[in-house]
Parts: C-alpha cells; sequence; structure tokens
C-alpha cells in the first residue's frame, strides 16, 4: 500500500516560506478547488486561507537559543480522526495513496473536522465556506503531461534548501524512508495514536573534532605549499646580494 | 474553543425539547399505573407538545446558522455509522416526529387501547409512541453529548460527564418548563414537576461540579515539545504564519480575558442551579405559579452561559501553534 508524505528536514529549512507562497499560487490558479481566499492582502490585517504555514519557535534562553522555523501542514494521518466525524463523508482518506482529501461539493462547512484535528491542519475558506487543506497537490503529482521530475507538490519544488522530501513512506527503499531511518524522523503528537504520514527531521548539531596535532604536523604535507610571513624590510633580501 | 451562538443556542433549546417531553411522558406513565390520582387534561399533552415543537424548530434553526454550506445540510445524515454528528442529524428529527405523533394523538383524543393485562392495566397506544419517542430523546442526549466527549484530545471533553451533564441539565430545564405547564393549567401533576426538576437539577448541580473539579487538574498529554519534537524546557513561539490571524485563531479562541470566563462560570452556577432551585421551593411551597416560570426563564439563561463557558474553557491541542494571539 502506498502512503505518500512529506519528510520535513528541520535541520536545513531557513524560514523563508517559499513554500508557502509557491502552495498559495498553484493552488489558487491551478485547476482544482476554487482557490484559497486572501482578504486585505496588502492591508493591515492580512488574512487568508493557507494550506501550510511556517511558524518559527525559539528554543532554549539567551544566549544559547536556537531558532526553530517550522513548516506544517496536513500531516495526511493514517489514521486520520478527522475522517470518521465527518457527518458528510465529505472528508476521505483516498485508500491508492493515502492522501486525506474534502470534497468541496459535498462538505456543509461545519467544521467538526477542524476540532478533530489536533494539528490545526484545517481551515474554513471565509469565501467558499468549506473546509480547506493540503492536498498533496493531488492534481500535479500525477499529471503525465509535466515531466517527471516536476511532478511533485509545489512546496518541495519551490524549496530553495530541500527541506521538503516527498514520496512513499511505506516503501523501505524510497529517499523519505530512508531519511525517516537514517536521520531519526519523527511524528507530531504521537501521543494520539494518528500515525501521521508526514515526518520531521531533527535539529543536528555538527562538531567537527580536530586536533591540534592534526594541523601542526611537523611532516605536514600541505605545509609544504604553506604561504610564508612576509619578508621583513629588516632582512636582508635577495637584491642586497644581486646588485 | 470560540464558543458559536448557534451552538450554544441548538444545544440549550432541543436539551429543553426533550426534557419537556420526558416530563410530560412521564406524567403519563405515572396517569397509566396509577401512580398519581386524576388524569391530566390532554390538551396539556397538546400545548406542552406544541412547545416542544417550538423549541425543536429553534435548535435546529439555530444550527443552520452554524453551518457554511446550510443548503447542503441533508448530505449531514450519510456517515452515521461514524460520526456522532450525523447520528443527531437523524435522531433530531426521528424524536421530533415521534413527539409529534404523540402529541396529536392526545389532541384528537385517539388512544385505544392495546393490551390489558391480568392487573387491568390499560396499555394504549400513546404509551408505546411516547416510549419509542423517550427512547429516541435519550438516544439525542447520547448523540449531542458525544459529539464533543468523541473529541479524545479536547481533554476537557473527552470524558463521560459531558454526556451526563448534557443529559441532567436538559431534563432539569425541561422539567422546569413541565412545572410552569402544570402550574398553568393547575394540574395535580405540577407536584411530580416540580419534585423532579428539583431532583435533576441538583443533580446535576453535582455532576457539572465534577466536572469542573476534574478539569480544574487535567493533565495536559499534548505539550510544546511533543507538537514540535523538540525536548526543551524553554519554546518560546516568534511567528505564527499569520499576521492578521487565520482560521486557527478565530476558531480556537475565545479571546476574552480570564476574569471574564471566571465571572461566567460564577454566574452560570448562580443562575442555573441556585436561583432556580430557591424560586421553584418557594413558589411551590407557595403556590405561587409566576416563581415557577420564573425559574426556568432565569435557569435558561443560566444554561446559556453554561453552554457558553462549556466551549470557552475547552483547550484545543492546536492552540500550542498560536501561542502568540
Ligand atoms: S493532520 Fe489533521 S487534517 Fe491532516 S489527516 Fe491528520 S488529523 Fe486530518
Ligand atoms: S466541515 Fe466539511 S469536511 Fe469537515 S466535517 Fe463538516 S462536512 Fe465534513
Amino acid at each position: 500500500m502506498t502512503q505518500l508524505a512529506l519528510v520535513i528536514d528541520l535541520n536545513v529549512c531557513v524560514g523563508c516560506s517559499a513554500c508557502v507562497t509557491s502552495c498559495k499560487e498553484w493552488n489558487t490558479s491551478g485547476e482544482g478547488g476554487g482557490g484559497m481566499v486572501d482578504m486585505n492582502p496588502y492591508g493591515k490585517d492580512p488574512t487568508g486561507t493557507f494550506f501550510n504555514r511556517v511558524q518559527t519557535f525559539e528554543v532554549g534562553e539567551y544566549p544559547k537559543t536556537e531558532t526553530v522555523h517550522f513548516p506544517k501542514s496536513c500531516l495526511h494521518c493514517e489514521d486520520p480522526p478527522c475522517v470518521p466525524v465527518c457527518p458528510t463523508g465529505a472528508s476521505y482518506k483516498r485508500k491508492e495513496d493515502g492522501i486525506v482529501l474534502v470534497d468541496y461539493d459535498k462538505c456543509i462547512g461545519c467544521k467538526y473536522c477542524s476540532w478533530a484535528c489536533p494539528y490545526g491542519a484545517r481551515e474554513l475558506d471565509a469565501k467558499q465556506k468549506v473546509m480547506k487543506k493540503c492536498t498533496l497537490c493531488v492534481d500535479r503529482i500525477y499529471d503525465t503531461s509535466l515531466p517527471e521530475e516536476r511532478r511533485k507538490p509545489a512546496c518541495v519544488l519551490a524549496c530553495p534548501t530541500s527541506a521538503r522530501l516527498f514520496g512513499d513512506v511505506h516503501d523501505p527503499d524510497s529517499a523519505v524512508s530512508v531519511a525517516i531511518a537514517e536521520r531519526g524522523g519523527y511524528q507530531l503528537q504521537p501521543e494520539w495514536g494518528t500515525r501521521p504520514a508526514n515526518h520531521y527531521l531533527p535539529r543536528r548539531k555538527n562538531h567537527a573534532n580536530v586536533d591540534k596535532e592534526a594541523l601542526h604536523r611537523i611532516d605536514n604535507p600541505l605545509k609544504k605549499e604553506e604561504q610564508r610571513p612576509a619578508v621583513s624590510s629588516e632582512l636582508p633580501s635577495l637584491d642586497d646580494f644581486l646588485f | 474553543m470560540n464558543p458559536a451562538f448557534s451552538v450554544i443556542f441548538l444545544t440549550t433549546l432541543i436539551g429543553a425539547g426533550q426534557g419537556l417531553f420526558l416530563a410530560l411522558y412521564t406524567s403519563e406513565v405515572y396517569n397509566s399505573f396509577g401512580i398519581v390520582g386524576g388524569t391530566s387534561p390532554s390538551h396539556m399533552y397538546a400545548t406542552g407538545i406544541l412547545v416542544v415543537m417550538l423549541l425543536m424548530g429553534l435548535g435546529l434553526f439555530a444550527s443552520f446558522f452554524h453551518l457554511g454550506r446550510p443548503e447542503r445540510a441533508w448530505r449531514a445524515a450519510t456517515m452515521w455509522r461514524t460520526s456522532w454528528l450525523a447520528r443527531e442529524v437523524i435522531v433530531l428529527p426521528a424524536f421530533t416526529g415521534a413527539a409529534l405523533v404523540w402529541g396529536t394523538l392526545h389532541y384528537f383524543g385517539f388512544d385505544p387501547v392495546l393490551v390489558t393485562n391480568s392487573a387491568g392495566t390499560e396499555f394504549k397506544l400513546s404509551l408505546v409512541v411516547g416510549f419509542v419517542a423517550a427512547l429516541l430523546a435519550f438516544l439525542l442526549y447520547l448523540c449531542t453529548g458525544m459529539i464533543y466527549a468523541a473529541v479524545k484530545f479536547i481533554q476537557e471533553w473527552a470524558t463521560p460527564l459531558t454526556v451526563i451533564n448534557y443529559t441532567l441539565l436538559g431534563l432539569s430545564s425541561g422539567f422546569m418548563l413541565a412545572a410552569t405547564l402544570g402550574g398553568w393549567y393547575n394540574s395535580s401533576i405540577t407536584n411530580t414537576y416540580v419534585l423532579w426538576a428539583l431532583v435533576f437539577t441538583l443533580l446535576g448541580f453535582a455532576s457539572r461540579m465534577i466536572a469542573l473539579r476534574r478539569n480544574a487538574r487535567i493533565k495536559r498529554k499534548t505539550t510544546i515539545c511533543t507538537a514540535l519534537g523538540v525536548r526543551h524546557q524553554k519554546i518560546r513561539q516568534i511567528s505564527q504564519g499569520a499576521m492578521g490571524g487565520s482560521f486557527n485563531t478565530r476558531e480556537f479562541f475565545h479571546h476574552q480575558s480570564p476574569q471574564f470566563v471566571h465571572a461566567v462560570k460564577v454566574f452560570f452556577l448562580i443562575m442555573t442551579f441556585i436561583v432556580p432551585v430557591t424560586l421553584v421551593v418557594i413558589g411551590w411551597n407557595n403556590t405561587l405559579f409566576s416563581l415557577l416560570a420564573a425559574a426556568a426563564v432565569v435557569q435558561y439563561v443560566g444554561l446559556l452561559a453554561e453552554r457558553w463557558f462549556f466551549f470557552a474553557q475547552a483547550n484545543h491541542p492546536q492552540n500550542l501553534y498560536y501561542q502568540a494571539t
């Protein structure tokens, strides 16, 4: 069984929000869904629907702080609590690829699913009055008119640091599964048993272990081409001997 | 959560409607089995059912304001296998319909005896119809309560106390209305209504206090650490991905001061329990019909505040991602 998902590398995310804007662009001008509302976009209090938002947290106490940029969208849970509560069947999880979707033509905008998602991943569109959430760009990942390498969610393609990986987390050899396995990928709020398909890769501390001997070895071959200190004017120079 | 007035009115109105019907049916059972003498006037039943219909209708009307697309509301009955909301959408009209049939039988006095047992007790048609409606009324309390109790990560709601409170408070407001109705018709059954109204109000008071106590001591399962997957004592939010707020900041926060929320709590405890009980006891002892009516009205106002508090108190784990609001 396939379960498509995103893996987000918090170690390299720089919080640029390119994924946010490309998501909004694709899903507003693309074919499906009828867009996401944008109210007051250039005014004082801009607000609107987003499938994906990047939030920033500061961990620790000054001066020992770390900034964590934290992109969050629907995690396409394997046991999604938002689906069974929907009275209309508008919310559903696809069998073939595990994507959780909302049928905008069936949704009555009762908001019950948004209460039942512990991650706050669903937003009611203020204009269309139906529930909206990340679709994993279901309208482009299967689009055969696109070249193979472009058949990925818009956010993944936009990310300048490659902090977003996309693939099948049920295939143990996929890039996402390997990244999860090798780099400690984890799920959000595992305590509720929702089994989010999206995973996060933790931040890592890199320490280079360089000892003094390695740098100042007598026979260090690197020293052969070392730059010599500038010649001082007090010492005799080559000119003194030649002329 | 941000309390929505549509849902506050829906739950309090239909709760009272179900309670009123159950009160009327209780008196019919009492009459049939001769527990209290003197049959109640059947036009009292008809008037009572009219009030029940009014309450259910108003509740249904209010609920439409909660929907983004009310014109598609009919779809909401489809997923009854998994969704308590869908179950409520089915049981609500079923109960209303059964109650209407029961009232109509009484209005037209069409009530053939179905069986007579050896002790000479007659089982009439309305008794059976009423029994079905009474079951549906309890089922509706269960559905309404479970809509909230089934959301397991809203820990204030995820307890059987939610269902118990919805049931007891609905019963208490319904029997209060019935007491008023009985007083209006000067019926001997009023005593029964008053007695049950007091019992349910006091039981409701007890279970609501237990719920308040429980909710004050909740140990949160989700913390900012599990929400982000970052283990540290000190995590502070710097930006929340929206400048002018979002659905997440509007739907899940009540935006009121803690003092205001506390004031609502004190207000509803006084108005739902203390004042109505006092009024009913005085009104009953001095056969003052107006005090019974006043108790019902005061309690309804209290219940509006109670429901507001019920929503405002609920803390959704998604709020951890929106700490800057
Ligand atoms: S993240 Fe929320 S909306 Fe997405 S599948 Fe999980 S519970 Fe449903
Ligand atoms: S808002 Fe729409 S998708 Fe969500 S539970 Fe209601 S009908 Fe289903």
